[in-house]
């Protein structure tokens, strides 16, 4: 199956006409993904590429397409409110591809997502990609290979490396998921490790980690209780200098440094195997599925 | 964007947080006038972007505008954790009775502003917070409704006995709330929130980070960026919209990404070599940015070896070739260059590297143990 998106996602791309909107709308087009609809306020009416609809609402495009799916590439300063259009028109699945929106816009948006029974990927993050099936986002499709590896990662282009590392290995992925590194965030690593684990196309799972704050601990301890999957994680940031830090509630909070070595410890205690370099993916991923 | 004390105090002034007086000097002379006008005992302060300012002789009491003048002199010039102090606060002292912590901080867990209050305040905060978790007290505000008076009514509650005490600090909590959400704020702190023998409450020390995201909307934050107290390199990389961090190493990076420019720096070190910095051109395909980067880099009289490692999505890597020759025609570049690139456009970038005479490599790995070979081999 793969999670999230697949061959019944319809999408539509909010943002459509502007610049980032209208070259990943033609990739995901050319991809094979199902757009059905893009919005730009404006430019309800007009045709996108010469066949996709253009709506000047979400509403209407969900009325006029049965979009399900929507990603947005809309500028920092208007992507909060167009996560909040896309959940009142009763969008479930919500990719917000925008990087630099400002924090406190997101913690008002997200208890409305959460109201209207959404789920928010991002954002600031990658989008998501099922190889052969769907690509909704801007990870290059073209180092993708289908297969049974599923993948969450909080970075970007470390996720095409190690996608890379797969694909030219044989190694096919059932979803690759990038869930952004703002922080707050609609999905989580645990989101995703809980979807990958109840899918029944995926046998493995990599998951990519940073240094700071405490979300790959807390996804340690789901693994431990709750993913009898084979996991192989990495963390990356393992020789960046500890930071000036300013105030003391950062440490407060966490309760944790959120160094490399912790999360490191973190995942060995879960069982989860840890890459040493982005490369050590192929003979670990071979080593337990063997 | 982390503001100074003496720019933290004037954003909660702004909302009522009550203060002693103070005034912020860049001179000695400064600094004595500002104390003479507030007159008896003062406490003179430095001003970075840091912790731990009294642990490193940067906070001073003074009695007269006199020591006041040489406590600033010693001050003015000093480095702090690699940060030059420029400007002193200089502000009233006071007897204190007691000293609480209150800290506002956008949480990602309950993705709402967090806070934190404790009846034991002061510089060793951390430590209770470690030891005596249970000292700490939380509350996360739903910010579509705000800091509710109760709310404020009931932290403050945790913080002191005196009734009038508590209603002093529930009106400072809504402030500093109110501060914090005008502002923008990632972080605003209050630490230490003391009483004084007379039973008033009072911040003596403020710290407020605004959202780097807030900034193109809000010029006016924007306009308390003090570049003098950054490290002058990082200052020209954030001009050139790159980011930057510098290392001590001498294996230059130039990475298009964050996460696999740390993965980069982390495979340098893996292979026994030092990076000289964190650098994410970000992913936009732009050759001047790279030109940019190349220039910053080449600043480093410690860097040995510049190692670029891009994985093309958005990037286009033959933007980042076109942006490599254009430097090395712009200006010498002394230290090799070791190119690794995959993605987008990579036979186009591959031909106009070895058109101008470069190699690309395809193999991360293989191009990371190249950089740090020649990197050794330069000593």
């Amino acid at each position: 199956m793969s999670i999230f998106v697949n061959a019944s996602t319809r999408l539509v791309v909010q943002g459509i006409t502007g610049r980032d909107g209208s070259f990943h709308s033609k990739q995901m087009l050319a991809y094979g993904t199902n757009v059905v609809a893009g919005v730009t306020p404006g430019k309800g009416g007009q045709r996108f590429d010469g066949k996709v609809p253009v709506f000047n609402t979400v509403a209407e495009a969900v009325k006029e397409t049965g979009a399900n799916t929507s990603v947005i590439y809309v500028p920092p300063f208007f992507a909060a409110a167009a996560v909040a259009e896309a959940a009142d028109a009763g969008i479930a699945f919500i990719v917000c591809i925008t990087e630099g929106i400002p924090v406190l816009d997101m913690t008002k948006v997200m208890p409305f997502v959460r109201e209207k029974g959404a789920r928010l990927l991002g954002p600031n993050c990658p989008g998501l990609i099922t190889p052969g099936v769907a690509k909704v986002g801007i990870i290059p499709g073209n180092i993708c290979a289908p297969g049974r590896v599923g993948l969450v990662s909080r970075s970007g282009t470390l996720t095409y490396e190690v996608v890379n590392q797969l694909t030219k290995n044989g190694i096919g992925q059932s979803t690759c998921v990038g869930i952004g590194g703002d922080p707050v965030i609609g999905t989580n690593f645990i989101d995703v490790l809980g979807a990958f684990q109840a899918d029944p196309d995926t046998d493995a799972i990599v998951m990519m980690g940073e240094i700071g704050g405490t979300d790959e601990q807390k996804a340690a301890q789901f693994i431990a209780q709750h993913v009898t999957k084979p996991v192989i994680g990495f963390i990356a940031g393992q020789t960046a200098p500890p930071g000036r830090r300013m105030g003391h509630a950062g440490a407060i909070v966490s309760g944790s440094s959120g160094t490399a070595a912790e999360k490191i410890e973190a995942f060995k205690a879960a069982g989860v195997s840890v890459m040493e370099r982005p490369a050590d993916v192929v003979q670990l991923i071979k080593n337990r599925l063997n | 964007m982390n503001l100074h004390e003496y720019q933290a105090r004037e954003l909660l002034r702004a909302h009522g947080v009550p203060m002693f007086d103070g005034g912020v000097a860049a001179t000695p002379d400064e600094a004595a006038d500002i104390a003479r006008r507030l007159g008896g005992t003062v406490v003179v302060k430095a001003q970075v972007h840091s912790g731990g300012r009294g642990k490193a002789g940067g906070v001073k009491l003074a009695k007269t505008p006199d020591e006041t003048r040489d406590h600033a002199t010693r001050i003015l010039g000093m480095t702090i954790k690699g940060l030059v102090v420029h400007r002193v606060l200089v502000v009233q002292a006071a007897d204190i009775v007691t000293e609480s912590y209150v800290g506002l901080i956008m949480d990602r867990e309950s993705q709402r502003p967090l806070f934190m209050v404790s009846s034991a305040g002061g510089i060793d905060i951390e430590d209770v917070a470690a030891k005596t978790p249970e000292k700490i007290h939380r509350l996360a505000v739903d910010p579509r409704y705000g800091l509710q008076p109760h709310q404020a009514l009931g932290l403050a509650l945790k913080l002191y006995q005196s009734f009038d005490q508590v209603r002093a600090a529930a009106k400072i909590m809504e402030q500093l709330y109110a501060a914090f959400i005008a502002n923008g704020a990632s972080l605003a702190e209050i630490n230490p929130l003391a009483t004084t023998p007379d039973g008033k409450v009072l911040a003596l020390d403020a710290k407020i980070s605004v959202d780097d995201n807030e900034l193109d909307r809000r010029p006016d934050l924007a306009g308390l960026r003090d570049e003098t107290a950054e490290e002058p390199s990082e200052v020209a990389a954030r001009h050139a919209n790159l980011t930057f961090i510098k290392l001590d190493g001498n294996v230059g990076c130039v990475v298009n990404g964050a996460g696999l420019a740390m993965a980069t720096m982390d495979l340098v070190k893996f292979y026994g070599g030092e990076p000289a910095n964190f650098l994410d051109i970000g992913g936009s395909s732009n050759p001047e940015k790279v030109v940019n980067a190349l220039r910053i880099i080449t600043g480093d009289p410690a860097v040995k070896v510049i190692l670029f490692n891009i994985f093309g999505g958005i990037t286009r890597t033959d933007d980042v070739a076109n942006g490599i020759v254009t430097a090395t025609k712009q200006f010498k570049v002394e230290v090799p260059i070791v190119i690794r690139l995959t993605g987008t456009n990579e036979k186009e970038a591959v031909r106009i590297l070895e058109d101008a005479g470069m190699k690309a490599l395809n193999d991360m790995d293989d191009a990371v143990k190249q950089a740090v070979a020649l990197a050794k081999g330069a000593k």
